[in-house]
């Protein structure tokens, strides 16, 4: 094989990670090996998200490089070290610290700067540019330090420059406790992207919102106060107090490397390149905002990533003669709760190009789209307030309208037309971060390669970047009539979600009653336990009460887990995975009289298997004396609260992990749920009790808790995300409570918190508006219902062997009872006691491998260690 | 006959022994029934909850007995063919399509149960019994 040919990447931003990322993905041979020289101390961040990180999202949270990333052998990635000198005759580049790197292809990606306007006093101690996650942690400790000053006068923050980065530094400042002020010289916000109209609505919702907004003026300077404040004064004389001040006027390209080594570059700056994204010199290319593609740059990332994807389609030589013509400069943002788009030729600048306006300044919204002159093609479009419609309308981008355009911008239930995903071109680009068109979604729907969301990110990336398409690839998939059908089974059309609001709604506490009047027939293993766990969380009373029993799952009905012969495994709850040395005492001895084979679970708790149905209450009886109580490791329910050991013994834990676990795991069991729940607690952000892998995982801060929800681990991991950080514990459980009880009213039968925020339009920002911002108004109603959950609990197991009636299930036969199932048998395999005669699964014959599989009887005996008798 | 609350609390906190007593109650139906005329006695109809199953000893093989809403009676051998364990009575008992079935708890195949065939793989089937109520109790016949 041929010795790789190597490319250097300079920069790793969004751009050059992507580039490598591209060409990692077509290079299936591995005829390239990447090195990525970068300035940044940090991996690849989504830069785009930028704000976020002012608020709850964690440097890991925007990392864009993953695991499999930083274990590609091609791929070697230096950090904070950029390269400083290139010799284009020799092929090689120098970095700062002195590395040399031969290459065959070079890269620059890298990226811009700010432009920081030379105003006096623009380089005092408290002036921020935004463009690095380092520039916001200057900018948090700068707002700390402000906002834990007296002075009132101080509290306020002024960004430079009123533009979409400038609004998102201004959102950054009131995240940080300071009050912004936003100065921009044009007449208007968001000059680029919107228009007066538009801007005018924008300066509304934002001066709403606390903003104060200067327009049409520009600083002059900026100057230290006597009491250490800034002072900024204005074009026009005003004078604004801050403690920081922040510039996001715009940006320049960071060509200054190209420029040294003779590049040519435009100008209005950056490296000159042709469609091929190709320098002057035949074996250097660029990415990105460095690029001028043509003269021109483009400081948006789609661009970028399509001018990434153009080189790598190149030196991979999958996609040889790509090239980049078109960019897509459309815009979406949510800035401060205020949705902006904008798309297309937004100013009307082609000749003729006709404007359709809707201004609704009651519910504070804008529409424009911009029209060819004959009315019938979409040319561009502005919307304010309201971009619901954003990514349909882009679609019909240089098509013919299916209507009057008034029609698609109309409010529904007007006469207006709307705009179906059916109307939409092949063509139209859905997803314009990976640039994934309407007809590669319908391919690979048409294939059968995805008939899910998750599918359909996963084969085609759209969705995969900003994740504003998402809602519209499920629209995309209805309208190739994939239709997933939300009935529960053939006995209920309603899904789980809307048959549990009805019985919400009417208080009916039967199945029978139930089935009488939204279902037919009789009911089957799907329907009977999906109602049974509904009718647990609303209508309470014991699993095993009355019509409730027939509708159990045998692990509910025997309130143990069967395992493959039809024997039944035994878990007491051990809340925090605490346990007693009485405790461990009495289980080994229920585990030796019954002769079960006992093993620790991944939960923190002890699972004992072997249980003949017959045994159960005898068993039970024991560990119920011995002060245990269910574990509920059969139900679909509140498994475990793993923890670690917390402030109690780890010189690192910040806080009380396992009281808290404790504390949670009481609180929440028994809680019945559409799936298995299980939780974890960390006492601090080493994360021993893998919290992030849990449905809801917590992990003490300094300040308090931070609380993940929906990691999983199985089939499909997935990490926990940040559902709110630093949170006192009163917050923290209120918190937790909606959160189990919003999940058990909605997500589907069977389906695991992680998939049910995915599938949450929305994800988990609309969790978020549900369980804290109270956005559904039915936070009283999920706190009233927990708190009847807390009340209500009482031990499933006690109450069976206070219960005769109860207690006459446990019988292997009705008219033999006490007769042992015959059929059970166990058999001695290394020292292990496993089912018997099964028709599979024979245990795995290590001895013929080499392995010593003698059982070791000092594992069972134990080491024999002198004690001294007490003095 | 000792009750529960008797043997509950033990006056040490100590454990017994696994011969400790069962908390159930003592048996009402005859431990070991006599066939008559080839059916099998198993216990009275109310010891059988619509929709629910139980497991007999008829001839010395486990068999399901059911109890369906509208109180029709069906009898399978207890052994689910695609497990090998001895758990239909165990599952949970419903129509599809019309016809009364169980599924199997183990991997939740369908047996339909008045033919015994597994709704998912035909080919598949346990042996069915003949059920009767006499004076008020449940009857199984061979299969």
């Amino acid at each position: 094989m041929l010795e790789p040919r190597t490319v250097v990447v300079v920069g790793h931003g969004m751009v050059g990670h992507r580039f490598v990322e591209s060409l990692r993905r077509r290079d299936t041979e591995g005829a390239w090996r990447v090195v990525v020289l970068a300035e940044e101390s940090r991996p690849a961040y989504d830069r785009v998200a930028l704000s976020s990180y002012v608020g709850e999202a964690t440097e890991d949270d925007l990392a864009l490089a993953d695991d499999e990333f930083h274990a590609d052998g091609l791929v070697e990635l230096h950090l904070d070290d950029p390269a400083v000198a290139v010799d284009r005759s020799a092929r090689r580049v120098t970095t700062r610290r002195g590395r040399a790197v031969d290459y065959d292809e070079l890269v620059l990606a890298t990226g811009s700067v700010p432009f920081v306007p030379p105003v006096p006093g623009h380089d005092l101690d408290g002036v921020f540019v935004y463009r690095t996650l380092d520039d916001l942690d200057g900018l948090r400790a700068a707002a700390e330090t402000a906002t834990a000053d007296a002075g009132a006068g101080r509290r306020s923050g002024v960004v430079v420059g009123g533009g979409l980065l400038g609004l998102e530094a201004a959102n950054a400042l009131r995240q940080l406790g300071l009050s912004p002020h936003v100065v921009e010289m044009a007449p208007r916000l968001m000059p680029v992207q919107v228009d007066d109209a538009g801007g005018a609505l924008l300066y509304r919702l934002v001066s709403d919102l606390g903003l104060r907004v200067h327009t049409g003026v520009s600083t002059s300077s900026i100057a230290r106060d006597h009491r250490g404040g800034l002072t900024v004064t204005l074009s026009d004389g005003t004078e604004l107090d801050a403690s920081v001040v922040v510039f996001s006027a715009g940006i320049r390209p960071a060509d200054a490397l190209a420029r040294e080594i003779g590049l040519d570059v435009g100008e209005r700056g950056g490296v000159l390149v042709d469609e091929r994204c190709r320098t002057t010199d035949e074996h250097v290319w660029a990415i990105g905002e460095v690029a001028a593609v043509r003269g021109r740059t483009y400081g948006l990332v789609a661009p970028g990533y399509a001018m990434a994807e153009v080189v790598a389609g190149r030196l991979a030589g999958d996609d040889a003669e790509a090239r980049f013509t078109e960019a897509d400069l459309s815009t979406k943002l949510k800035l401060l709760g205020v949705d902006v788009a904008s798309f297309g030729d937004a100013h009307a600048t082609t000749a003729g190009a006709l404007e359709v306006r809707l201004d609704d300044p009651v519910t504070g919204t804008y529409s424009k789209l911009v029209v060819s002159d004959d009315a019938r093609t979409l040319l561009g479009g502005v919307l304010v307030g309201d971009a619901s419609n954003y990514e349909t309308l882009r679609g019909f981008l240089g098509a013919e309208l299916p209507g009057d355009p008034m029609s698609l911008i109309a409010p529904a239930g007007e006469g207006a037309v709307g705009v179906g995903i059916d109307a939409l071109p092949d063509g139209a680009q859905i997803c314009s971060c990976n640039a994934v068109t309407k007809g590669a979604l319908v391919d690979a729907i048409a294939s059968g390669e995805a008939t899910t969301v998750p599918q359909l990110k996963a084969c085609t990336r759209a969705g995969t970047t900003c994740g504003s398409c998402v809602p519209t690839l499920g629209k995309v998939l209805a309208s190739c009539g994939v239709e997933v059908s939300k009935a529960l089974c053939e006995h209920f059309a309603q899904s789980r979600a809307e048959l549990y609001e009805i019985v919400l709604a009417t208080g009916l506490a039967t199945f029978s009653e139930i089935l009488a009047a939204y279902g037919t027939g009789h009911g089957c293993d799907v329907c009977k336990p999906a109602v049974a766990s509904m009718l647990a969380t609303l209508a309470g009373g014991h699993v095993l009460d009355g019509e409730s029993a027939t509708l159990q799952d045998t692990n509910d009905h025997a309130l143990a887990n069967m395992q493959r012969n039809g024997t039944y495994s035994v878990v007491p709850r051990l809340p925090g995975g605490e346990v007693t040395g009485e405790g461990l005492i009495a289980i080994g001895e229920v585990a030796r009289d019954f002769g079960l084979y006992t093993k620790i679970t991944g939960g923190q708790r002890i699972d004992m298997f072997g249980a003949r149905l017959d045994d159960l209450p005898r068993i039970w009886k024991r560990l119920v004396d011995a002060g245990f109580e269910s574990g509920h490791a059969y139900g679909k329910a509140l498994r475990t609260v793993k923890s670690c050991v917390g402030t109690d013994w780890c010189r690192y834990g910040v806080q009380d992990s396992v009281g808290l676990a404790v504390a949670l795991e009481l609180r929440y069991r028994g809680l019945r749920s559409p799936h298995k729940l299980k939780s974890g607690v960390s006492g601090c952000a080493r994360e021993c009790a893998e919290a992030r892998s849990k449905d809801f995982g917590i992990i003490a801060t300094e300040h308090g808790w931070n609380l993940y929800v929906g990691g999983n681990g199985g089939f499909t991991p997935r990490h926990a995300e940040l559902l709110a950080s630093d949170l006192d514990t009163g917050t923290l459980v209120r918190t937790i409570d909606r959160y189990l009880m919003f999940y058990v009213r909605t997500a589907d039968r069977l389906q695991r918190t992680a998939p049910w925020i995915e599938s949450l339009e929305g994800g988990i920002d609309h969790l978020r508006e549900v369980v804290i911002e109270d956005s559904l108004g039915i936070c009283a109603s999920l706190d009233e219902q927990m708190a009847r959950h807390v009340r209500s609990y009482a031990d499933e197991w006690a109450a069976v062997l206070d219960d005769p009636d109860k207690l006459a299930r446990f019988t292997s036969f009705v008219n033999a009872p006490g007769t042992p199932d015959p059929t059970i048998e166990f058999v001695d395999h290394l020292g292990r006691r496993v089912p018997a005669g099964m028709k599979e699964g024979q245990p795995t014959d290590l001895g013929s491998l080499g392995f010593d599989t003698t059982p070791a009887p000092t594992r069972i005996a134990g080491p024999t260690i002198p004690v001294g008798a007490p003095a | 006959m000792t009750t529960y609350a008797d043997v509950r609390h033990h006056p040490d906190g100590s454990t017994d022994g696994a011969e400790a007593k069962d908390p159930r109650p003592e048996p009402t139906a005859p431990v070991t029934p006599p066939a008559t005329d080839g059916w099998t006695r198993i216990c009275p109809l109310e010891r059988l909850t619509p929709e629910r199953g139980v497991c007999a000893l008829v001839g010395g093989e486990p068999v399901a007995v059911f109890r369906t809403r509208d109180d029709e009676l069906y009898a399978l051998h207890n052994l689910d063919p695609f497990s090998g364990a001895s758990v239909l009575s165990r599952g949970i008992v419903g129509d599809l399509g019309g016809t009364p079935v169980v599924a199997s708890p183990l991997y939740k195949q369908h047996f339909a149960l008045d033919s015994g065939v597994a709704l998912e793989d035909d080919s598949v089937a346990v042996a069915t019994y003949p059920v009767r109520v006499v004076d008020g109790v449940v009857e199984i016949g061979s299969a």
